[in-house]
C-alpha cells in the first residue's frame, strides 16, 4: 500500500505538539508528513516569550529540533509561506510550487489585532507574537526611554513585563474599566492595578486611543478619547487575537462570522479532508486563546486520523494560574458568576494584597469558579474542585479563609477522584499516575518521565508530588530515604548531625549515629560530609579509608588500574611555558595525553607510584590539583570574552578564573561544573552547568542546575544583570544550599527538580533569604574558601602520606605485570581485552 | 597428609592503612592485605587481583561490612567481597582467592601455598 501525504500548514507550539501525538501513533507509518511553516524558525514555547528578553534564546525556547524532525521521517519546510489551496485537486500552492495531499490540517495559529487608530502604521507601533516581534521591539526601544502597551490582558501585561526587562518605563493603555477583563472582577482588576504600579508599571485603565501623532518630548503621543494624552517613545498592540484563517477563507470552508475556521468534535473543517487546530479553529462558536486546549484539540486530531472513532474534541477548561509581572493571579471556570443562581463568597486583604473569590452553585454544593490575585497558593485545591464536581464542605468560605482565621488546609490527595487531571498541559489524570506506579514506577522522577506530567508549565508540580508520595505510601512502598544499612537517615540528615554535633571522623558518628562498620556507600558520602563541614586534609589518616580509590589516590583510575591527572587549569587559560612543562612531563612518563571538554588536558596511564613523582613536577611548575577526582568543583569553563572577541561584552575569562579559585577544592554531594560566556552567544555553553554565567551590557546573568551528561538539562534563569558581588554572593548561596540540601550523588538539575517549590523556591531561599540562612551560607563559604590547601602539594610533601602510593608495599620497584601496552596514533594505550599484543 | 605451606613475610604492622588495604608481592602474585581493627581478626588477606577485570586493584577498594559480612567493594566496578570466604555478594559464581594471615611480632605473615611456590619457582 502506497502511503497518503498528510501536509500540516503551521509550525506554532499546537502544530508541533500534533506532531508528536501523532508519531507515536502507528498511524504516523501510514503517512508521508510535510510541515510548511511561514517562520523561519522551529516551533517555539510563546508562552514564555518574554523570556526572550531575559537571556533565553530560541533554542531555549523551541519546542523540538531539526533532527527530531529528521528522525521521525518528517519534511519539515521553514519560511515557505503557503498562499493557496486547491480543495478539487487536493493540492496545496507554496512560492515553491503545488504539492498534493491527502490529509490537510490547518495549525496556522493566530495574529495580534491592530485596533484601527489613526497612526497605527508608524514604525514604532509594534505587535508581541513572534520572536522576531520581539527583536523589533528591542531594535525600537534601543537608547530611549518610555514604552505603552495598548492592552491590559494577558498577553498585554506579558508583553508590559517585556519592556520593563527592556529597562524601558512601562505604561499599560486598556479600553476596559479594569485589567484583565476577561479572567478578573473588580475588586481583583483593581488590586492587580495597584500591585502592578507598585512594581513601577504605569496602569491606565478606560482609555480610548484616537490617534497616534508625532510627539513632542517622545517620538509618539497617544491622543485619547477623555482629551488627555501621554508620550511614548514606542507602542505594542496586544489589544487580542485573530485567528490566522485566510487561507481557509479563500478556499472557501466554512468559517465562523467574526473568523475563525469551524471545526466538528474531529476538529474536521466543512471538508472532510481538511482538519483545523489551535486558535485558528472556531469550535462551538468560541476559539480558545490558550495552549491547553490547542493541545488537547492536537491529540484529538492525531487520534482520529489514527482511526479512533470515539475521539472527540469536548471544549476546555479555560482556567489559568500565571505569575504577571511578578504577580499570582488565577482565574477558574465561571468566574464572573454568569450560571443562573451563582453565589459568591469574598475573601479581600488590602493589607496583605490577596483577594480570592468563589464562584458556588446555588445549592451550595458545587464550586462553579474562581478568582484569585496576590497568592495562588489556593488554585490547586480550588481548580480539583471546580474540574472534578467535588462537593463543597459545610462551610466553604473555609477554602479561602487564610488558615489563622479557620481556613482549611488545602485540598489531600486522597479526596481527589481518578478522574481528576492533575497535569492539564499533558491532559495527565490522577488514574494515569495511579497507573504507572502500578506498572512499577517508584519514584517521582519515574512518573514524571513515564507520564510526561508536570513537564510543561510545571504549576502542577507539588500537586503532582503529593498525589505520588500519597500513593506510593499507600501501596506499602516505603520512600526510603535512608543512605544504606548503616545508617538510617539520609545525606541531609547526616549533615545536620555533623555540622550540629560538631562530629570530626566517620568512626564517632557510625559509633553515635549508625551501625556495623560502613561501606562503600555511606563512607564516600560521609567523607564529602566531613570535608565541607571541616575541611580537613582528605589523607587524614581518620579519612584515607573512607574515600573512594579516586580520592584516595587524588588521580582517576581507569579501566586497567592505571590513573590519570588533570591538573587545574583555571578558565582554561594556561602559559606556553605551563603548557610545555605538561609536555615534557607526559612525554618522560609516557603518558597519552588527550584534551578535555572542560578546558584542560588530561594525561593518562600513571601508575600508583609515579603519581608522587609527577605531580612533584607538576607542582614546582606552579600547577595545582584539578580534583578531577573528586565529588567537588570540576572546572569553570570560559570563551575568550571582551579581551579579545570583537562581540564579548565582559571579561569572562576573568570571571571564570576568580570563580575556578573561589570554588576549587569544595566537596559537593556530587561534582559540579560551571562556565562563563562573555556574551549571548554563548560560546562557553553555560547553560549545560550547574552554574552557568552569561555576560550582560549591565553584567552578569546566573542560569542554575543545568545538566549534560545522559539526561541534558538547559539550566534555568535564576537572576539578571548582577554584579560581580552579587554573582558570587549568589552562586555562594545557592551552592551552600546544594551542599548542605541534596542527596548523595545527586546532581544540581535533580536537586532542584525534587526540591517542593522548585526553582522558585529557591529563588525564595537565596535572593529572597526566606529561611533566614543566606549569611550563614555566605559564612560556610568564606570559611571554606579561607582554609583551602592543594591536596597534592601537601601530599608530595608528607613522607606518611607519599607511603601510601607504593604499588607494592614490600616491593618499591616491583611493576604490575598486568599492565599491557600498545601504540596508537602515535600514544600509548592499554591493550584491549583479547587484543594481540 | 596436609600440603606444605610457607609463612611468609609480607610486610610490617607500620605498613597497614587502617580500614584499608595494602597489595604486597608473593610467591604466589600480588595480594592484598587489609587490617580492620574494630573486627576480630582484624587482619585479612585476599587477591589483589580483581576477577572481573584481572586487574590489580582490590587493596584500593573501600572496606566495610554487608550483613555482618567484612567486604570490600572493587575499585572498578564496585563490585563485593567478602573478605574473609572471597565470595562475591553480586554474583555467586565468583571468588577471590583468600589466604591465611597472621601478625608475628611486628610482621605481618601470609600463609601461601607450596604447590604455588613450587610451580612459580619452576
Amino acid at each position: 500500500m502506497s502511503k497518503k501525504t498528510l501536509i500540516v500548514i503551521g509550525n506554532g507550539m499546537v502544530g508541533h505538539h500534533f506532531l508528536e501525538q501523532l508519531v507515536a501513533t502507528p498511524a504516523a507509518a501510514d503517512f508521508d508528513i510535510k510541515v510548511f511553516g511561514e517562520e523561519k524558525l522551529l516551533a517555539y514555547d510563546r508562552v514564555h516569550l518574554s523570556d526572550y528578553f531575559g537571556g533565553s534564546t530560541h533554542a531555549d525556547l523551541a519546542m523540538g529540533t531539526a533532527d527530531w524532525y529528521a528522525e521521525n521521517h518528517i519534511d519539515l519546510r521553514l519560511g515557505e509561506q503557503v498562499t493557496g489551496i486547491d480543495r478539487d485537486k487536493r493540492t496545496i500552492t507554496t512560492l515553491m510550487g503545488d504539492y498534493s495531499y491527502d490529509e490537510l490540517v490547518l495549525a496556522t495559529g493566530s495574529y495580534p489585532f491592530v485596533p484601527p487608530i489613526k497612526g497605527n502604521e508608524h514604525p514604532h507601533c509594534l505587535v508581541y507574537r513572534t520572536l522576531e516581534d520581539l527583536d523589533s521591539i528591542r531594535a525600537s526601544a534601543d537608547g530611549v526611554k518610555t514604552g505603552v502597551v495598548v492592552g491590559g490582558g494577558l498577553l498585554g501585561l506579558e508583553a508590559a513585563n517585556a519592556l520593563k526587562s527592556l529597562g524601558l518605563e512601562a505604561h499599560v493603555v486598556e479600553f476596559a474599566p479594569r485589567l484583565m477583563p476577561v479572567q478578573l472582577d473588580s475588586d481583583g482588576g483593581a488590586l492587580l492595578k495597584r500591585k502592578i504600579e507598585e512594581l513601577g508599571v504605569q496602569v491606565h485603565t478606560e482609555k480610548a486611543t484616537t490617534e497616534i501623532v508625532e510627539g513632542e518630548d517622545a517620538r509618539l503621543r497617544m491622543n485619547f478619547s477623555d482629551d488627555t494624552h501621554l508620550e511614548t517613545d514606542l507602542i505594542v498592540f496586544s489589544a487580542g487575537i485573530r485567528p490566522q484563517d485566510a487561507l481557509a477563507r479563500s478556499s472557501d470552508l466554512a468559517m465562523g462570522e467574526r473568523g475563525g475556521i469551524v471545526i466538528n468534535d474531529q476538529c474536521t473543517t466543512s471538508d472532510p479532508h481538511i482538519h483545523a487546530i489551535g486558535e485558528c479553529a472556531l469550535w462551538s462558536e468560541k476559539i480558545f486563546g490558550l495552549v491547553a486546549p490547542g493541545y488537547t484539540m492536537a491529540r484529538t486530531l492525531a487520534s482520529v486520523l489514527n482511526g479512533d472513532t470515539e475521539a472527540a474534541f469536548t471544549g476546555a477548561d479555560m482556567s489559568t494560574k500565571l505569575k504577571l509581572l511578578g504577580v499570582d493571579v488565577g482565574s477558574i471556570g465561571d468566574a464572573h458568576a454568569t450560571t443562573p443562581g451563582a453565589r459568591n463568597i469574598r475573601f479581600n486583604d488590602e493589607q496583605a494584597g490577596h483577594y480570592r473569590r468563589m464562584v458556588i452553585s446555588e445549592d451550595g454544593k458545587k464550586l462553579l469558579g474562581a478568582i484569585l490575585v496576590g497568592d495562588n497558593s489556593h488554585y490547586d485545591t480550588l481548580l480539583q474542585y471546580a474540574l472534578n464536581g467535588i462537593e463543597l464542605p459545610e462551610n466553604p468560605e473555609t477554602l479561602i479563609l487564610p488558615e489563622s482565621q479557620g481556613g482549611a488546609p488545602t485540598l489531600g490527595p486522597d479526596a481527589l477522584p481518578e478522574t481528576a487531571s492533575i497535569c492539564s498541559c499533558h491532559n495527565v489524570s490522577k488514574g494515569d499516575i495511579c497507573g504507572v506506579i502500578d506498572a512499577g514506577c517508584t519514584d517521582l522522577a519515574g512518573v514524571k518521565a513515564e507520564t510526561k506530567a508536570s513537564t510543561g508549565c510545571g504549576g502542577c508540580a507539588a500537586l503532582l508530588k503529593n498525589v505520588v508520595d500519597r500513593e506510593l505510601e499507600k501501596r506499602g512502598v516505603e520512600v526510603s530515604k535512608d543512605l544504606c544499612e548503616h545508617f538510617p537517615y539520609s545525606r541531609q540528615d547526616l549533615f545536620n548531625i555533623v555540622k550540629v554535633n560538631g562530629i570530626r571522623t566517620f568512626r564517632t558518628l557510625i559509633r553515635e549515629h549508625g551501625k556495623g562498620h560502613g561501606c562503600d556507600i555511606c563512607k564516600p558520602a560521609v567523607a564529602s560530609i566531613l570535608a565541607t563541614c571541616w575541611n580537613e586534609h582528605i589523607l587524614a589518616t581518620d579519612h584515607v579509608p573512607l574515600q573512594d580509590t579516586n580520592d584516595t589516590f587524588m588521580a582517576n583510575m581507569q579501566k586497567n588500574g592505571t590513573y590519570s591527572i588533570v591538573p587545574r587549569i583555571p578558565g582554561g587559560e594556561i602559559t606556553p611555558d605551563k603548557l610545555i612543562v605538561l609536555g615534557e612531563v607526559a612525554k618522560e612518563y609516557n603518558l597519552y595525553t588527550k584534551i578535555t571538554g572542560g578546558q584542560r588536558v588530561d594525561l593518562f596511564g600513571a601508575t600508583l607510584s609515579e603519581l608522587p613523582e609527577i605531580w612533584e613536577k607538576l607542582i614546582a611548575a606552579g600547577f595545582e590539583t584539578g580534583h578531577a577526582y573528586g565529588k567537588s568543583l570540576r572546572t569553570v569553563k570560559s570563551c575568550v570574552g571582551s579581551t579579545w572577541c570583537r562581540y564579548g561584552v565582559q571579561d569572562s575569562v576573568g570571571m571564570a578564573i576568580t570563580l575556578e579559585n573561589r570554588y576549587k577544592g569544595l566537596r559537593a554531594p556530587h561534582k559540579v561544573k560551571m562556565a562563563v560566556s562573555g556574551c549571548t552567544r554563548e560560546c562557553a555553553e553555560a547553560q549545560s552547568k550547574d552554574f552557568g554565567v552569561i555576560a550582560t551590557e549591565n553584567g552578569w546573568n546566573l542560569y542554575v542546575c543545568g545538566n549534560g551528561g545522559m539526561r541534558p538539562r538547559h539550566g534555568d534563569l535564576f537572576a539578571t544583570d548582577l554584579s560581580d558581588e552579587e554573582l558570587i554572593r549568589t552562586i555562594d548561596r545557592v551552592v551552600m544550599f546544594y551542599v548542605r540540601t541534596a542527596d548523595r550523588l545527586q546532581r544540581t538539575s535533580v536537586w532542584m527538580e525534587n526540591l517542593e517549590g522548585g526553582l522558585d523556591y529557591l529563588k525564595q531561599v537565596v535572593l529572597e533569604d526566606s529561611l533566614g540562612i543566606g549569611e550563614e551560607l555566605e559564612q560556610h563559604m568564606a570559611d571554606l574558601v579561607d582554609t583551602y590547601q592543594c591536596e597534592w602539594k601537601t601530599a608530595v610533601e608528607d613522607p606518611e602520606k607519599r607511603k601510601r602510593f607504593r604499588e607494592f608495599v614490600n616491593a618499591p620497584s616491583k611493576k604490575d605485570p598486568v599492565q599491557e601496552w600498545t601504540t596508537e596514533r602515535y600514544q600509548r594505550r592499554p591493550l584491549l581485552e583479547g587484543e594481540p599484543a | 597428609m596436609r600440603a606444605r605451606t610457607s609463612w611468609e613475610v609480607v610486610c610490617t604492622v607500620e605498613d597497614l592503612v587502617p580500614e584499608s588495604g595494602v597489595a604486597v608481592w608473593t610467591e604466589d602474585g600480588p595480594v592484598a592485605v587489609f587490617y580492620l581493627p574494630h573486627r576480630l581478626p582484624a587482619l585479612f588477606a585476599i587477591s589483589h587481583t580483581d576477577p572481573f577485570t584481572g586487574k590489580n586493584v582490590l587493596a584500593r577498594g573501600i572496606t566495610g561490612d554487608l550483613k555482618g559480612q567484612p567486604i570490600v567493594a572493587s575499585p572498578l566496578y564496585k563490585q563485593h567481597f567478602n573478605l574473609q570466604t572471597g565470595q562475591c555478594l553480586e554474583d555467586e559464581e565468583v571468588t577471590v582467592k583468600t589466604y591465611p594471615v597472621l601478625l608475628d611480632g611486628n610482621n605481618v605473615r601470609v600463609e601461601i601455598p607450596a604447590v604455588n611456590k613450587e610451580s612459580a619457582a619452576a
